[in-house]
């Protein structure tokens, strides 16, 4: 009785977010790999099975493998940008000041520094989609080209170049990512007692000594996080692919991602089967990355 | 080819068109609508979706006076002023015990598909935008009402004429959906080159009816830092597809896009189209601005209004849409596509004429003989002119612009109607049949246009997605023979 009453009470509280997040989540998710199995045109009342033509329709697909090549190119490059830019600010801002190894505080007006860097993270993507459209923009109102042909230069087309495109996209994630993750790594680096770089210091360790020494390894976990989130981030870019290049993966397929395409194949075109093929084809791509990164990164933790 | 000198008779009578329409602005123009009609074959095929037409002319459908009636409208670049103000009223009017639910949305497809699968949708649906449902598919799940009774009913204003004679015949082609009368095209635009006749009057320049005149017109106008042509390679690039879709009928006959619309085996790579493509190609590579291909069309517009650019390919909505920044200078005029070759199939003046803005009624909803009634209120003198005068554009309704003060635009586009006379270009339908194929093109467009690709490679790329969508079962095939 005492058992039930006790655990009736925990599933009373439990009871509501695990429904909400049965009906919201987990059921959509097993929705789609339902559907990726028919050929429903989203109007139909029954679905017809098909069975796995839908995949076998991926591997046929040029566009669906332009997407990949373009999410890998994002998932070496993003991460990988955006966590070396954001530890090297927030390392400015936390312990780049003072003489050399000797305060344990930033560099001047870095209480500053840190709102402002993380200005683009309140922005909302759309905004900055726009935003980025008028720097970026090919002509004489463009903000860079403006700049550009000001100055006697051929304008260039940031947006419209095949080999441009896809790297004016990441910078445009990695602008708006790293103001979180210098905030994210600062939180970290506070986390790290001060003594250690003191005893650092004063065995004569210099910044980059202390940086790669210490700052890192000890910043390992919120490192890896961080990669998690990016390299999840690195499969998406929907809302600014769409407003920066459009939904045809324009130019010339180099902005092809799969969350464009399994929207627009869905609600463009009525194939809600293979839509959701794609879908389930980016779930596992998604699942892959984060189990492969925490697993292939996992370490013993440090305790301090 | 046929000269402007020579009149036939069918011309002299366009002739007389002409003075309706100076009498009656759009009198003329839309009796002038030449897609030629002979759709008025009813198809009984349909018992499910088929509602009967009773005898009596005033409520033909029988609706129950005491529904109530769902309407849902794109709110878009018409907005929903002329449904609110002018239709519904008409129908609360002829049924007052009728209460109406009015809904406006940019999100069509979203809001409504899922009303439709579960059987519940509304009774008259304006299917417009970029989130608009897929017709084809609806109509393959019987949710569309069969508007052949409501073609064949007594109109609203004369009991003694059919709907389908008071309306351009393109309506009746176009209705078709699988053989089957199921969707209501509302509008009339008219699609060529889109230029500043202030401009030219200015410069004293005049139209080019040539290819040779159109390109030493750019020479001249990049002297001034004008550029000959240009098109949005943002949001807008399918301006351009139409606009070399149109050149190749041209160039060759509309049957080149019937040929494309029906699949026909290698109706990409016939020599018009490559004709058209590689004519349009040598314009962008000596008189265009590759700036163009990351503009979009607002910004395109603008460009033009600046008069940065001559010609624009676009439809007589355009006054319209920029209707707050046009200066005083400026004054849009359409210009027929020039002769691309000396024995181009269709004459110098031919321009595109289409219907558009589709309405359909929903089949399995509360009030399907409502949703008919409304349709045929819409096709009423009174209903289409109001709603000429909330959007500035045409209807379908003959006759219905009668009166109205029209823009400048639409005079021109007119005049360039009675002009053509029956060289008609047709519109592509594959654009709304084959989505995913239409799409690619436009994708392609811009490739070719930027000279990454050749017209050659254009043709073949594009008619490769062309024969995969044909031999794609799933997809649900159209055809059509004019």
């Amino acid at each position: 009785m005492e058992r039930l009453r006790k655990y009736g009470f925990i599933a009373g509280f439990l009871a509501v977010p695990v429904i909400l997040y049965s009906v919201f989540v987990i059921s959509p998710y097993i929705q789609a790999f339902q559907i990726s199995l028919t050929d429903w045109d989203g109007y139909a009342a029954n679905l017809n099975y098909v069975g796995l033509e839908n995949f076998a329709k991926l591997f046929d697909d040029d566009a669906f493998w332009q997407a990949l090549r373009n999410h890998g190119i994002l998932l070496l490059v993003l991460p990988l940008a955006t966590i070396v830019i954001a530890l090297f600010f927030s390392f400015l801002i936390n312990l780049g000041g003072g003489s050399n190894g000797a305060g344990m505080r930033g560099i001047w007006g870095s209480k500053f520094y840190r709102v402002v860097f993380f200005f683009p993270q309140v922005l909302a993507v759309a905004v900055v989609g726009v935003l980025f459209k008028a720097i970026y923009r090919p002509d004489e109102y463009g903000v860079v080209n403006g700049a550009l042909i000001k100055l006697g230069l051929d304008p260039v087309g940031w947006l419209v170049e095949p080999g441009l495109a896809l790297w004016a996209v990441i910078a445009v994630m990695i602008w708006q990512a790293v103001g979180f993750y210098v905030v994210l790594f600062s939180a970290g680096m506070a986390a790290i007692p001060k003594d250690y770089f003191e005893a650092a210091a004063l065995d004569g360790a210099g910044r980059f000594r202390l940086f790669f020494s210490i700052t890192l390894p000890l910043l390992r976990d919120t490192v890896q996080v961080g990669w998690v989130y990016l390299g999840i981030a690195a499969f998406d870019g929907f809302a600014l692919i769409q407003v920066l290049a459009g939904d045809k993966g324009e130019p010339d397929g180099t902005t092809h991602v799969l969350p464009v395409q399994i929207w627009k194949t869905a609600f463009n075109y009525s194939e809600y089967g293979y839509a959701s093929a794609m879908g389930v084809a980016l779930f596992f791509l998604t699942v892959t990355f984060a189990v492969l990164t925490l697993r292939t990164t996992r370490r013993e933790r440090i305790e301090y | 080819m046929t000269h402007p000198g020579e009149i036939t008779r069918r011309q002299l009578l366009r002739r007389i068109g002409l003075t309706a329409f100076v009498a009656g602005p759009g009198a003329g123009l839309l009796s002038a609508c030449a897609t030629a009609g002979g759709g008025g074959t009813p198809s009984s095929a349909a018992p499910a979706t088929t509602l009967a037409a009773s005898a009596d002319p005033k409520n033909p459908f029988g609706v129950d006076p005491n529904k109530p009636l769902e309407v849902t409208i794109f709110s878009g670049g018409y907005t929903d002023a002329y449904a609110k103000d002018i239709h519904e009223p008409m129908y609360k009017k002829a049924f007052p015990g009728a209460s109406i639910k009015h809904n406006a949305t940019q999100q069509i497809g979203i809001q409504l598909r899922p009303r439709f699968v579960s059987g519940d949708a509304p009774d008259v649906v304006n299917n417009s935008g970029p989130e608009s449902m897929d017709l084809v598919a609806l109509a393959g799940q019987g949710h569309l009402a069969d508007l052949s009774v409501l073609f064949d009913a007594p109109s609203y204003d004369d009991p003694g004429k059919k709907v389908r004679d008071t309306v351009t015949p393109a309506v009746i082609t176009n209705a078709k959906i699988d053989g089957k009368d199921l969707v209501l095209n509302y509008t009339v635009s008219h699609r060529a080159l889109w230029y500043n006749a202030r401009l030219f009057e200015q410069k004293g320049w005049t139209v080019p009816k040539t290819w040779a005149e159109f390109t030493a017109l750019g020479e001249l106008a990049k002297k001034e830092g004008i550029l000959l042509f240009a098109y949005p390679g943002q949001v807008g690039p399918y301006y351009q597809t139409w606009n070399v879709l149109y050149t190749a009928a041209k160039i060759g006959g509309n049957q080149v896009i019937i040929d494309i619309d029906n699949l026909v085996d290698n109706a990409w790579l016939a020599d018009p189209v490559k004709k058209a493509v590689a004519a349009w190609v040598d314009v962008q590579t000596k008189y265009g601005d590759k700036a163009y291909f990351g503009l979009d069309h607002t910004q395109t517009q603008v460009k033009q209004l600046q008069n940065k650019l001559l010609f624009y390919p676009t439809g007589s909505w355009i006054e319209n849409e920029m209707v707050k920044d046009i200066p005083d200078d400026f004054e849009y005029a359409i210009a027929p596509i020039p002769d691309v070759t000396p024995t181009d199939a269709m004459p110098y003046g031919a321009i595109q004429v289409g219907v558009g803005e589709n309405f359909v009624v929903g089949a399995k909803g509360k009030n399907p003989q409502g949703g008919l009634e409304y349709l045929r209120i819409m096709l009423s003198k009174e209903g289409a002119k109001g709603f000429t005068e909330k959007t500035q554009n045409l209807t379908v309704v003959n006759g219905a612009a009668e009166g109205v003060d029209l823009p400048a635009a639409l005079r021109s586009a007119a005049k360039a109607q009675d002009a053509a006379g029956q060289n008609i270009i047709t519109d592509a339908r594959f654009e709304g049949w084959y989505k995913e194929l239409f799409d690619y093109a436009t994708e392609q467009i811009n490739v070719v246009m930027a000279g990454r690709s050749t017209p050659e490679e254009f043709c073949a790329n594009v008619q490769k997605k062309a024969d995969e969508i044909k031999k794609d079962s799933k997809v649900s095939k159209q055809t059509r023979s004019e």
